[in-house]
């Protein structure tokens, strides 16, 4: 019965992928096709592109990713806690205060090293 | 999805039927349903935005198509579906192609879960929100594919921004809806809405009186928009500086796919707001009727709307500073008093 429940998703997995597939296709089909050297162009504000946009990256946008994976996983755990916290009580509390205490001291050692500072200073 | 299976098993001729073949019966009529459904909220929802918006600046919007233009955004769908079919000569063929299909499968998804009514769901998940909070993070995928592929610099902006945004508002977002789950203890959204049931004049019960409640959903809403991209947060799409964003480059049905998905999060986050904080399809003196829901949820939708003709855009650094200086502390402390409130007032 409980993998009854999630069947579902599979079928408005596979109803959903068909659909955008089909609109798709059908959209080809139906639109008209003329010559397109022109129109194939990348549009930056209608000038001819200079370099690659593949370009370097600044390193903030890979440190905030890896800060997202760090805090995720320990939501996860906190929505665990959440559902039978009835049933913890005090006990419960004490351990999910530790917790959110290592949470938050790993947060201020992310802000202490300047993760979060996305202007640079001005020197 | 039980109420339509016990309904088709009403008929003698469904009865003959395996077991099986009822339930992938039922959940296709689920499915399609749900993405009928979809199609119908982004139609409204954008005329909705359009009239809303033009009132605001005292202009009278669409009004050619249909009473006072309501038929406008199928007409614009018809328009959309006949566009010559564009990819960009430099984009990268295979992912451009498979973006706006993962943005829009990712929203479909999440639709699985949201209720239309009091079990009006495809399937009552016991582990909704976590399910909700998961499906709602395949956009992103969905918004870093489409602006690496589009080869452009404005769209790898774009998307790099909506990225780093919408990684990092899922933090808050996840930890303001802690609250009403730990008051409820279930994370199936039907068990949650019937806790909130009953109370001072049928509304008392309704999450939102709780005052650690009423923090959340206040920097719930915000976490929101800034999730699905709404001003004052649409800084992936910020149209004075990279155009539009991660889909520059697509246009006709490609680009509608975006454009359906954007508006279909934004009513799953409302309908999420609503059954989490709002009492779902609980209204004042008892009354619970699935237009209750839909009215509430409209409400949110509104208000979202009235906020774009309200704010300006934040810079990057406002945006990610609100995130992890002021949201993220602020949702771990409301999780502690959430639980200490529990505690005192004896409901553990």
């Amino acid at each position: 019965m409980l993998l009854l429940d999630y069947f579902p998703i599979f079928i408005m997995a596979s109803l959903a992928m068909a659909f955008a597939g089909g609109t798709v296709l059908a959209s080809f089909w139906v639109g008209p096709r003329q010559d397109k050297s022109e129109k194939l162009d990348t549009y930056e504000c209608g000038m001819p592109p200079i370099g690659t946009p593949h370009e370097r990256f600044n390193v903030k946008f890979f440190l905030v990713a890896m800060v997202f994976v760090i805090f995720d996983i320990e939501i996860v755990f906190l929505f665990l806690w959440a559902v039978i916290f009835r049933r913890l009580g005090w006990f419960g509390l004490a351990e999910m205060g530790i917790f959110l205490m290592i949470l938050v001291f790993a947060l201020l050692y992310v802000w202490e090293k300047g993760v979060l500072e996305w202007a640079s200073k001005a020197k | 999805m039980a109420y339509l299976k016990d309904l088709l098993l009403g008929f003698s001729l469904f009865q003959a039927l395996p077991i099986s073949v009822i339930y992938i019966l039922t959940a296709a009529i689920c499915a399609v349903v749900a993405i009928a459904a979809i199609a119908v909220v982004a139609l409204v929802a954008v005329w909705f935005e359009r009239k809303i918006s033009a009132h605001m600046q005292c202009r009278l919007g669409p009004m050619y198509v249909g009473w006072h233009g309501v038929l406008q955004t199928a007409a614009d769908g018809v328009k959309l579906f006949v566009k010559e079919d564009i990819i960009p000569a430099t984009a990268d063929k295979l992912l451009f192609i498979l973006a706006p299909g993962i943005v829009f499968v990712g929203a479909m998804l999440s639709w699985v879960v949201i209720p239309l009514g009091p079990k009006m769901a495809a399937t009552d998940l016991n582990i909704a929100v976590l399910y909700l909070l998961a499906t709602s993070s395949v956009v992103a995928i969905g918004i870093i594919m489409a602006g690496w592929a589009s080869h452009n610099k404005w769209s790898l902006y774009g998307s790099m921004r909506g990225a780093a945004q919408f990684l990092s508002y899922e933090i808050p977002t996840a930890l303001f809806i802690i609250p009403p789950v730990l008051l409820a203890g279930s994370l199936r959204l039907g068990t949650i809405v019937d806790e909130q049931a009953g109370g001072f004049l049928g509304m008392g019960n309704w999450y939102v009186w709780n005052p650690f409640c009423l923090i959340s959903f206040i920097c719930y809403y915000v976490s929101t928009l800034a999730e699905t991209n709404r001003i004052p947060f649409d800084l992936p799409e910020s149209e004075s500086e990279l155009v539009s964003g991660f889909h520059v480059e697509y246009s006709g049905i490609r680009f509608s796919f975006f454009f359906m998905a954007e508006y279909a999060d934004m009513f799953i986050v409302s309908a999420l707001g609503v059954l989490l904080f709002l009492g779902g399809w609980h209204g004042p003196f008892g009354i619970n009727h699935a237009f209750i829901y839909i009215a509430k949820v409209c409400a949110l939708l509104f208000v979202t709307i009235w906020l774009r003709w309200t704010l300006p855009r934040l810079r990057i650094d406002q945006l990610m500073a609100t995130c992890w200086k002021f949201l993220i502390p602020l949702g771990l402390i409301n999780i502690l008093g959430a639980s200490f409130w529990m505690i005192l007032t004896g409901k553990v």
